[in-house]
């Protein structure tokens, strides 16, 4: 057995949404806390996002969103990943993000979703915790 | 202002008042910080005094209100006259919907529209493109034809209100529905008044939707505001923005000097497609943020009408008096506003205001409690635009012009406001103007730069935000707007249904010949204008333009 990989995460932004503020933060706070990142820029559409997740090799891929579309955008990440048998890559997700909303994108399969006011280090203590490199 | 001896007397005193008084005070009682710093980080004093704006002249830098160089203000009266506009941005849904959301607020007391237009919108998409699964008026108002601005507007009269449109790939296409619109209602395109925003480049730089590479969509942008300057002649044919550079997170002086330097980029490419300066540029507007630091936002505007009236009469030597003054819509900073404690986010838009108010906002939204977590609510809504009322009509503020003028702070501030933003506009037009800039990725990454060093401060409590890293307590959620899930439906129905009614072989001329023209060098206003009154789509316009100049791909930086 070599020695472990670094945990490589995609941050990524679905749909028409431009709000990119948070999600560069946190790839770079996810950077400096010595993951490996890969950010996908805007307007990606589910099927783009799950391709890149592939290709790349992600361990995880941590969803950007803050137009209200989060409760299509993001279990249907979920669901194409399980569709194209890669729902070992973790799911998480942020953005405007209603709390009641929390509880069904869970059931779908998000792990953990992050509203405004969190802090970058209970983002990166969580991803720490909750994210191994896949094999 | 002050004589060299009456200086060297204040320097004096200063240097005794620290020996004598001040020292035995920071020893019985230390100050809380080793350095003070605005929200922005420029460092502010202890004390200032005449010292600090001992060049200051007060015709050639500060002047009369309403008189170069507009330091004081655009107007001779200011808000005596008339109080600033009250423009709420609001879209949610349907036409139907934010229809009713318009009426609501004008009955209220607000005086001017302002549309949010959902993503798909924004984007040039329709609503039943795959793109827009699960957007479809979450974010604002879903317009994808003719038919849904008809109904925007029904009941509205488009002589008597004027329009904001935050709009910018398609701002055009807008434009365009708003003209045929009024046209049904009678009033003619000499008489319509609002804004596009149609400012590109700080959606490159900030807010990010885009469609176009820059170039083609400079083109698009000098064609609308060669069309309004014959045509549409009471229409704001660009706001040329600040707020979203802020919002992504900027300082105020990056927000202050890439604003002013998109500026010069379009006045620049009106004037080398041949335009007399003083043609079209009474007719441009800027937008800017209103954030929570107070004197920095004060002497932000300030700063901006001074600099702004010097490059027109002195680089571009504009002649007509409104070419040189830069008026402002101002919005409260959604990104200074909490999801913790949602309550006092009404304070926090209360502070911002009466900052934009006292730098001589010509136009003003206020934020709602709730926007942190959704579309406001009618309740929400209603105690933001109060918060406007009660700053015109009670707190006195509105009763003298630019009061602040004079505060040794606030005079030194705009001082240092102006000189760092040239620094920066100094460095982008070393660069070879801001195009070049952007596509170094030069302005996007100063502020990505700047919003990571400001969430580093808020973990590590170097500033406080009260409720989110200081006095934290539990809050019960407050009730926020749903958008139907029919919504969606409901919309896509209507847009079959308009694709159905319409002239179908029209439209297609009319596409075509929009595709000629986009392929040459004509102006191509009023092409659009003859694509939208055949009830052509959104997407449909727009997938002309991106067939012919190409997309513009997010490169992703972080």
């Amino acid at each position: 057995m070599g020695e472990e990989r670094k945990v490589r995460i995609m941050i990524a932004k679905p749909g028409l949404d431009g709000h990119d503020r948070g999600a560069r933060v946190i790839a770079r706070a996810l950077r400096d806390a010595g993951f490996e990142v890969i950010y996908t820029g805007l307007h990606q559409s589910p099927e783009q996002i799950v391709a890149a997740a592939i290709q790349e090799d992600v361990d995880a891929v941590g969803l950007s969103n803050l137009s209200g579309a989060h409760t299509y955008l993001f279990p249907r990440v979920v669901e194409l990943l399980r569709e194209q048998g890669a729902d070992d890559i973790v799911v998480f997700g942020g953005g405007i993000i209603p709390d009641e909303d929390i509880p069904k994108l869970k059931e779908a399969g998000i792990k953990e979703v992050f509203t405004p006011g969190t802090l970058l280090e209970d983002i990166i203590k969580w991803v720490k915790e909750n994210i191994k490199p896949r094999r | 202002m002050f004589n060299k001896e009456k200086i060297e007397a204040i320097i004096k005193e200063r240097q005794r008042w620290e020996e004598e008084i001040l020292q035995d005070s920071l020893e019985t009682l230390p100050e809380s910080r080793n350095t003070f710093t605005t929200i922005s980080g420029l460092g502010v004093k202890r004390l200032y005094t005449p010292e600090d704006i001992k060049d200051l002249d007060y015709e050639r830098d500060l002047g009369f209100p309403g008189q170069y160089p507009f330091t004081r203000g655009i107007h001779p009266t200011m808000y005596r006259a008339r109080v600033w506009t009250m423009r709420m941005f609001s879209g949610l849904g349907t036409a139907e919907d934010t229809n009713r959301r318009f009426k609501y607020l004008l009955e209220h007391g607000e005086t001017g529209l302002s549309i949010a237009f959902h993503f798909p919108t924004l984007m040039g998409y329709c609503s039943d493109d795959p793109m827009a699964r699960g957007e479809v008026g979450k974010c604002g108002v879903a317009v994808d034809t003719l038919k849904d601005m008809e109904i925007l507007f029904d009941g509205i009269p488009m002589d008597k209100i004027t329009t904001s449109m935050t709009i910018n790939p398609p701002a055009a296409v807008l434009l365009a529905m708003y003209i045929v619109t009024a046209e049904k209602q009678g009033v003619s395109k000499k008489e319509i008044g609002g804004t596009i925003q149609n400012d590109m480049l700080k959606e490159f730089i900030a807010q990010k939707t885009f469609m176009l590479p820059p170039e083609p969509s400079l083109r698009i942008i000098v064609d609308t505001i060669e069309y309004c300057a014959k045509e549409v002649p009471k229409w704001n044919t660009i706001s040329i923005s600040g707020y979203h550079i802020r919002e992504a997170g900027s300082t105020a002086v990056q927000e202050l000097a890439f604003t002013l330097a998109d500026g010069l980029t379009y006045v620049q490419a009106c004037v080398d497609r041949g335009m007399d300066v003083d043609e079209f540029a009474p007719r441009l507007s800027f937008f800017f943020n209103a954030h929570i630091d107070f004197f920095e936002e004060i002497a932000k505007y300030r700063a901006a009408r001074r600099m702004w009236a010097r490059f027109m009469r002195e680089r571009f030597g504009a002649k007509n008096p409104r070419s040189w003054m830069l008026r402002f819509h101002t919005q409260t900073a959604g990104c200074s506003l909490t999801a913790q404690q949602p309550y006092n986010n009404i304070i926090r838009t209360a502070y911002e205001a009466m900052a934009a108010v006292l730098g001589g906002t010509q136009s003003l939204h206020t934020n709602s409690l709730d926007e942190v977590l959704a579309l406001p609510t009618e309740e929400a809504v209603t105690i933001a635009l109060r918060t406007q009322q009660i700053l015109a009509e009670e707190t006195g503020v509105i009763n003298t012009i630019d009061p602040l003028a004079g505060s040794y702070f606030v005079e030194a501030l705009t001082d240092k406001m102006e000189e760092e933003a040239m620094r920066y506009i100094d460095k982008i037009e070393a660069m070879g103007g801001m195009i070049a800039a952007i596509e170094k990725g030069y302005p996007q990454m100063e502020i990505a730069d700047a919003a990571y060093r400001f969430q580093r401060d808020i973990d590590k409590v170097n500033r406080t935000l009260v409720g989110v890293n200081k006095y934290i307590t539990d809050h019960p959620p407050v009730e926020i707007l749903r958008i139907d899930p029919e919504v969606e439906r409901r919309q896509i129905a209507r847009l079959q249904e308009v694709r159905q009614k319409r002239d179908n072989k029209k439209v297609k001329e009319r596409l075509q010949q929009l595709r000629h023209a986009a392929q040459g060098k004509e102006n191509l206003m009023p092409y659009i204008i003859e694509c939208v009154r055949e009830y052509a789509t959104i997407q449909e316009i727009c997938d002309v333009f991106r067939e012919v100049f190409g997309r513009y791909q997010d490169p992703g930086l972080f």
